[in-house]
């Protein structure tokens, strides 16, 4: 058995451990901390008058983490750009 | 990719405008309905993307330049960080919701509970869900097609 093997193993079964854990100790559908998602849930409509919750802390509440997305759209979009460009001869 | 044949060109030709209206929908309703920009404008990307599919790159560039379709993400993405100026110079701080109230368009505010969905809600979100959405069509089409184009080139000189 070779070192590359024990180390797999010792990774799995610290995988395994982690996600029975996981599993067994947050029940599911009730978790500890719901302060933030009752403020959420109890005051979206009144604070930003939208219906839909998601849209809500997708581009209000957290406008910054779509802002990175769109940021990491465009330079997607230019470093496909910018290699596949057409080089004059 | 040279382009496909007739079956598959008139049956893409047939579910493609139904492809662009529900992804127009999904971004129009991004604060009433599930999905929003990002997931309208991958919708509508791809019933672009099947085009490329069945036409071929070489007549879609023949229709429409990449350096058309590079203006218009960089439209979106002026939009929404203009959007979000806009936020700094009326309400206060950045990315602030100004519309929502006192604005001209948009200023619904719902009751709190079950509420029937009303179209001019919301304050700036559709504004921004608009500007995402166009600027995720125009990304992820001119990305497919720059490279469907790259790979269907016969000779490649270093």
């Amino acid at each position: 058995m070779s070192i590359r093997n024990i180390v797999a193993v010792v990774m799995f079964s610290i995988l395994a451990i982690f996600f029975v854990f996981t599993a067994f100790m947050i029940t599911f559908g009730a978790p500890k901390e719901t302060k933030m998602d009752d403020y959420i849930i109890m005051n979206t409509q009144n604070e930003t008058g939208t219906n839909s919750g998601v849209t809500t802390i997708v581009f209000d509440y957290r406008g910054f983490d779509t802002l990175g997305e769109a940021t990491i759209l465009f330079a997607a979009v230019s470093g496909v750009l910018m290699i596949f460009r057409r080089v004059k001869k | 990719m040279s382009e496909m044949s007739k079956i598959v060109r008139t049956i893409s030709n047939i579910i493609f405008p139904f492809i662009m209206v529900f992804g127009l929908y999904v971004i129009a309703h991004g604060h009433l309905t599930p999905g929003g920009g990002f997931q309208g404008g991958a919708v509508a990307a791809s019933g672009c993307i099947m085009l490329i599919v069945a036409y071929g790159s070489t007549w879609v560039l023949g229709k429409i330049k990449t350096s058309r379709l590079a203006v218009f993400e960089s439209t979106g993405a002026l939009g929404f960080i203009g959007v979000a100026f806009l936020g700094l110079i009326f309400g206060g701080y950045f990315f602030n919701n100004f519309l929502v109230r006192k604005g001209i368009l948009f200023n619904v505010v719902p009751k709190t509970g079950f509420t029937g969905s009303e179209f001019n809600t919301a304050g700036v979100l559709p504004l921004m869900n608009f500007s995402v959405g166009v600027k995720v069509i125009a990304g992820l089409f001119v990305i497919v097609l720059v490279m469907a184009y790259a790979s269907s080139l016969k000779e490649w000189k270093e």
